[in-house]
């Protein structure tokens, strides 16, 4: 069921939360857990969800337990802060989509684990309303 | 370090072999490369497997190989790796030989898949990729080779057909091994009108995953002399690693893990990309196979493309690549994929490659990547 793993994350999946260093003003997404030295000046920082899309793809033979949402967009998108992330398109048809368009994210269900579990939340990205 | 040489290969058809285990199939490639050597003599047993574990096949296969191989007892590892496994099983094996700690070591690789059905399998093979970051949000492995090849198209002004030529040459030469999966010829056309697997991908542009087990004997220089035939030495051995989540590589179309390794194998070996005769490499699709070709310097950044429009990668060409099917038509066993490949170029530095045979090859190059290259290990074999 994974719960703790879910909740753990649960900052970066709903809000798009990285980081931020507090001196070279660098933002990294997802956030990292470095050890002593290396996390030093690291602070969350919740990215604005803007982005472009760099790559995608249709998936028609899904993972088990994705065979709901079939076909799927999955892409590569490049965050207005830099960072690259992994994440469906939603709101859209592949046709539609073309690299370097503009999305921004949104909250949206990834999984249900089942009766037994939970529902994961997390981002998606969708065309950018209002362009 | 002392030098290393492969004595012995063995392998199974690869097939959907519904009435195997995967230890039994271990255990048959096995004694295909032992041959004559008792195996009493093996001192060391190295298992590369991707998925046992996660399909729920079988874990501790070290052990469980060693037993059925009639190895009960010996010092035996399991290796996982994703898609590298064979490479990195192959890498510990040499180093076991190179230290001199060793005389003789057995590498084993085996995949079973067929005892799960397809949406498990996907699960299983996407746990090569960042469980948290990319499988949770439905990537797949094909799904991700799929927007590199998307995003190469766009960079470099290619179409999908382009790709084309090296399915057609996986098929053509896995038309003559014996033991491959597929073993008829597919046109162009064919491979152009397929249904979508993962937009832009088709379905005769993927690798098809099947069950399989692959082996080899290494050997010390002592030992190597007590048995005939051709003396195979590995001249260059190296894995490397990159970012495990794709969208963490600065340039998602470099695999720098692949350069790495390729680079440094190389060198240990003395040779440059040009001297290699002879190359196995992992080509589920076409856009892997000219991503690698870029990476270990056999064409340019955007022009690995050319290698198969240009028929470089047939017998004939000058980086002969899937000369016994490669994924595509060889089949595609993941973690054993990479010891595949070694008893592949085996056959052909031994010119027992029939039609498919690269005329006086000497030398020649493996590499095997996990999932889209967060693991490299590539192996330089000179025929002596």
């Amino acid at each position: 069921m994974d719960l703790a793993k879910h909740w753990r994350q649960r900052a970066a999946r709903y809000r798009l939360e990285g980081q931020r260093h507090r001196e070279s003003g660098l933002i990294r997404f997802p956030p990292e857990q470095p050890a002593g030295q290396a996390a030093e000046g690291w602070e969350p920082h919740m990215l604005s969800g803007a982005g472009t899309v760099y790559s995608f793809a249709v998936i028609r033979q899904p993972s088990d337990g994705y065979e709901v949402q079939s076909p799927a967009i999955l892409a590569l998108i490049t965050l207005a802060e830099g960072p690259r992330i992994t994440a469906q398109l939603t709101d859209c048809d592949a046709d539609q989509v073309a690299i370097d368009m503009p999305v921004e994210m949104v909250t949206r269900r990834l999984r249900d684990l089942g009766p037994e579990g939970l529902i994961v939340y997390g981002y998606k990205f969708r065309p950018q309303v209002g362009g | 370090m002392h030098n290393v040489y492969i004595v012995g290969t063995g392998q199974t058809p690869v097939a959907e072999h519904w009435d195997r285990t995967a230890v039994s199939l271990a255990a048959e490639a096995l004694a295909g490369a032992l041959g004559t050597v008792a195996s009493a003599r093996v001192g060391a047993l190295y298992v590369a497997n991707a998925l046992g574990g996660a399909l729920h096949v079988q874990s501790q296969l070290g052990a469980a190989v060693a037993t059925a191989a009639d190895c009960c007892g010996v010092e035996a590892t399991t290796i996982e790796a994703a898609g590298a496994s064979g490479g990195v099983a192959l890498r510990q094996a040499y180093l076991a030989i190179a230290s001199g700690a060793c005389d003789v070591v057995a590498v084993v690789g085996v995949e079973k898949v067929t005892d799960v059905l397809d949406g498990r399998l996907e699960t299983g093979l996407a746990l090569s990729g960042d469980a948290d970051w990319e499988a949770i949000h439905g990537a797949t492995a094909t799904a991700q080779w799929a927007m590199l090849m998307r995003r190469y198209m766009h960079q470099y002004g290619y179409e999908a057909a382009d790709f084309a030529p090296f399915p057609v040459n996986a098929h053509a030469n896995g038309a003559t091994n014996s033991n491959a999966l597929y073993r008829f010829p597919i046109s162009a056309d064919k491979v152009r009108v397929a249904a979508m697997v993962a937009d832009p991908l088709g379905m005769l542009d993927c690798s098809t995953v099947a069950d399989g087990a692959a082996a080899l004997l290494l050997a010390s220089e002592g030992f190597s002399r007590e048995l005939s035939g051709l003396r195979i030495r590995i001249a260059g051995s190296a894995v490397a690693t990159d970012a495990l989540a794709l969208h963490s590589r600065r340039d998602p179309l470099w695999l720098g893990a692949a350069a790495r390794s390729a680079s440094s194998a190389l060198r240990q070996a003395g040779l440059s990309p040009s001297n290699i005769q002879v190359l196995e490499l992992t080509d589920p699709h076409g856009i892997a196979a000219a991503l690698a070709l870029e990476a270990c310097g056999f064409a340019e950044r955007g022009a690995g493309v050319q290698c198969g429009r240009e028929g470089a990668i047939a017998p004939g060409g000058a980086t002969p690549l899937a000369t016994g099917g490669g994924c595509k038509a060889r089949g595609d066993t993941v973690g054993a994929n990479g010891v595949y490949q070694v008893v592949e170029l085996a056959r052909q530095l031994r010119g027992e490659a029939g039609k498919a045979q690269v005329s006086g090859a000497r030398m020649a190059l493996a590499q095997c990547l996990g999932g889209i290259g967060a693991t490299a290990a590539t192996h330089i074999l000179l025929a002596e």
